[in-house]
């Protein structure tokens, strides 16, 4: 395998700390060095000056729909979207068909992996068997056979003693227990986030309290069984406020915040766009607001995507018909760029929560830019101005909230092992 | 506001629904002829597009067109092809290619018709979308207090009853707003929206607080299949707690009228024999429908189609 010099970018390294314009030499599919003194003549270049160099970016929270919804996306077309994003690595949810609830089918997500993907993949298993929260999985065999964490995401484990029992068991397997908390008995037919919006649409209210109520019972659960809880998409500030408070005496919980939830309040919801329909629903300023902050102080550990394609005859439906879920890859980072330029979070803090901070909560590798790491970066243009055009995107799927906007900063190249994967203006390199 | 249909009272200026009102007031001279039909519409096509049922509504429209001399045709989908296998935009596009003039659209979604209105060339008009908007029941209502008050602006308007569910409250609240009246809402809490203040309303839980000067007192039918048990304990806690009758209208003005937009369970929010007789002017209410669906028909479905060349030759 060849040699990549990386030259002249901001690097931009949480692991370390670093955050100096220098080089980046990858060799054999690892770094090989980072620093100012690289001369590699014989390697192949990539002038990055005015760009950021990342470790590439990992997704704890996303949906390849494959096997089962290839129609919608699948490990291929997910992955090259992916490296469009500046990813290199993206755990996928188990929601597919059938269920990831069985080490075959982590088998099978790993091996399509392999034969046509860009990128890595991880995958997260169920929880319970179908999803149907009443029995649990074999986790020691989807560890096994790859699984890197737990969840019946889509679905919540509302049974108290089911969730304290498949918490209680994954302190076999030190994985983590990853939770769409939301109290399904309060959302009941909830579409929207339950106030002056969903007032004046006239759509049925999802209360901020169905997902407050949710994540403290789990981190009561968690707190007595020792587990390990991961929070998928926390959405509201009374959330952020309760993982920051249980962290603090000590609690094993880890968060994640999507970038959507990060930049856009319900209102956008107000034109009955499906494509601003998702599960958590978009929230208050004042959501948004703490959901930033809790970014900004750790207490939300990473960025994750939620990317969940859908087909666009599936959203051409009724709101409250629709399924909810949005496209998350290619427009992370240029969204959540947003909360750098509005100083809410330093570069270093915003890369940390989409590299280093999630290799960590789900025990993976990438996420640094060290001598001997993988080979997995991100080559970032911060202020590279262009419009997102789904159709031109690499997902099957087009539901986008931000579609047809201008987003400033792009992903300018992804390197997966060493090798180029995305290039802007060559689009994906796969063979 | 009124460029592409009726959607909302939302998105009205008071000045389009003086408009719309003045051009109602006009209509009813027609509807007091011997022969209730003028020649406006005549060539012109009126879909009714009513994806939940709604008699009372869809027969108003129907006549309002009729009456305008414009073909009207009811489309109603059968519940279950509908949402199943045949997207709302697909609908959609299948009757803009039929070229109407103007479409009327009731669906127990919110949304809908916007965004039905977003794919098709001719105006649409919400008769009523989930528990959003019904503006033309808001307009008619409007129209029967001008005349019995001769005036908006100034009154003070309580609206009783589940105001969280009811679309015919939000385009009231609109409306009145709009017209520079006073809004109240009453009902248990359970019944009130959530932020409900921010649609420029006052709630009270307390009915004869809310009634105290009331010029105006509409009262909202109560879903008791879908509600009782849930929203509120019974419907004869209901009916004892915010159910209307005359020793409690006592507490609004003296010459306050009583309103309802149909069909009354009776001895629930009214009280048998006030939804017939004065101060109720519910009969005006469903009179006055027609007329005001008239005006908006006439306002929207008139004046679609009609390229330069065709008004300068008519001109």
């Amino acid at each position: 395998m060849g040699r990549v010099w990386i030259r002249g970018g901001r690097v931009i390294d949480p692991s370390t700390g670093r955050d100096e314009v220098a080089d980046v030499l990858l060799e054999d599919g690892r770094v090989e060095a980072v620093g100012h003194d690289i001369s590699a003549s014989d390697a192949e270049t990539l002038d990055a000056e005015g760009c950021w160099v990342t470790p590439g970016f990992i997704d704890l929270h996303a949906h390849l729909r494959e096997p089962g919804q290839e129609y919608k996306e699948d490990i291929a077309s997910g992955g090259r979207a992916g490296a469009a994003g500046g990813f290199t690595g993206l755990a996928c949810m188990a929601n597919t068909d059938p269920v990831n609830d069985d080490p075959a089918v982590t088998d099978y997500i790993l091996d399509r992996a392999r034969q046509d993907c860009p990128v890595h993949v991880y995958a997260v298993a169920a929880a319970t068997k179908g999803l149907r929260g009443e029995v649990m999985t074999e986790m020691s065999a989807l560890v096994e056979a790859g699984a890197v964490a737990f969840s019946d995401d889509g679905r919540t484990i509302m049974d108290s003693d089911m969730q304290r029992r498949v918490l209680e068991y994954s302190r076999l397997v030190s994985k983590p227990v990853m939770v769409h908390a939301e109290d399904l008995t309060l959302v009941r037919k909830g579409v929207v986030n339950e106030g002056a919006v969903s007032t004046r649409l006239g759509l049925p209210g999802n209360p901020a309290v169905a997902e407050t109520l949710h994540v403290a019972r789990d981190i009561q659960l968690a707190e007595f069984t020792g587990a390990h809880l991961h929070v998928g998409h926390v959405s509201t500030a009374g959330a952020v406020a309760l993982i920051r408070e249980a962290r603090e005496r000590g609690v094993h919980v880890t968060a994640e915040v999507t970038p959507h939830h990060l930049t856009l309040t319900d209102e956008a919801t107000l034109g009955y766009d499906t494509n601003t329909k998702m599960s958590p629903p978009l929230r208050s300023a004042a959501d948004v607001d703490g959901c930033a902050e809790g970014l900004a102080d750790g207490t939300l550990d990473a960025i994750a995507t939620d990317h969940a394609p859908h087909a666009v005859y599936e959203k051409e439906v009724e709101f409250t018909e629709a399924p909810p879920g949005v496209l998350g890859f290619e427009t992370a980072y240029p969204t959540v760029m947003e909360l750098v330029r509005k100083n809410r979070i330093s570069p270093m803090g915003l890369i940390a929560s989409l590299t280093s901070n999630p290799a960590q909560v789900f025990d993976l590798p990438g996420g640094r830019l060290t001598r001997g790491s993988a080979g997995d970066v991100a080559v970032l243009d911060p202020e590279r101005k262009w419009i997102y055009d789904p159709a031109k995107g690499y997902s099957k799927s087009r539901n986008s909230p931000w579609a047809g906007q201008e987003m400033i900063g792009r992903p300018v190249a992804t390197f997966v092992d060493g090798a180029l994967v995305y290039h802007v203006d060559r689009g994906v390199i796969f063979p | 506001m009124m460029e592409n249909g009726l959607l909302g009272i939302q998105e009205l200026a008071r000045e389009d629904i003086e408009t719309i009102l003045e051009t109602a007031i006009h209509m009813k001279e027609v509807a007091e002829r011997d022969v209730k039909k003028v020649p406006t519409l005549r060539g012109r096509t009126i879909i009714n597009l009513f994806f939940e049922p709604s008699t009372r509504t869809r027969t108003s429209f129907e006549i309002a067109g009729k009456r305008l001399s414009a073909d009207v045709v009811n489309f109603t989908p059968s519940h279950s092809s509908l949402s199943k296998s045949e997207s709302i935009l697909d609908t959609a596009k299948t009757l803009d290619a039929m070229d109407p003039d103007a479409v009327v659209v009731r669906h127990g979604v919110a949304g809908v018709p916007k965004r039905i209105a977003d794919e098709l060339d001719a105006p649409v008009i919400n008769a009523g979308d989930g528990a959003h908007e019904h503006p033309t029941q808001a307009l008619l209502d409007m129209l029967t207090v001008l005349e019995e008050k001769d005036r908006l602006d100034g009154l003070t308007v309580t609206i009783i009853g589940d105001i969280a569910h009811s679309r015919v409250a939000r385009s009231n609240i609109h409306g009145f707003l709009k017209m520079g009246a006073e809004v109240r809402v009453a009902a248990p809490p359970t019944m009130i929206p959530a932020a409900v203040e921010t649609l420029g309303v006052k709630p009270f839980s307390s009915l004869r607080e809310a009634l105290d000067g009331a010029d105006v007192v509409m009262a909202l039918r109560i879903q008791r299949e879908r509600l009782a048990g849930a929203y509120f304990p019974s419907v004869r806690e209901y009916a004892a707690t915010f159910g209307l009758d005359r020793a409690k209208l006592r507490f609004a003005k003296d010459d306050a009228i009583v309103m309802h937009p149909g069909p009354v369970n009776r001895g629930v929010e009214l009280a048998h024999d006030l939804a017939d007789h004065r101060p109720s002017v519910i009969l005006d209410q469903v009179r006055n429908g027609v007329a005001l669906r008239m005006a908006v028909l006439y306002l929207l479905a008139g004046r679609r189609h009609r390229r330069p060349a065709d008004e300068g030759g008519n001109s």
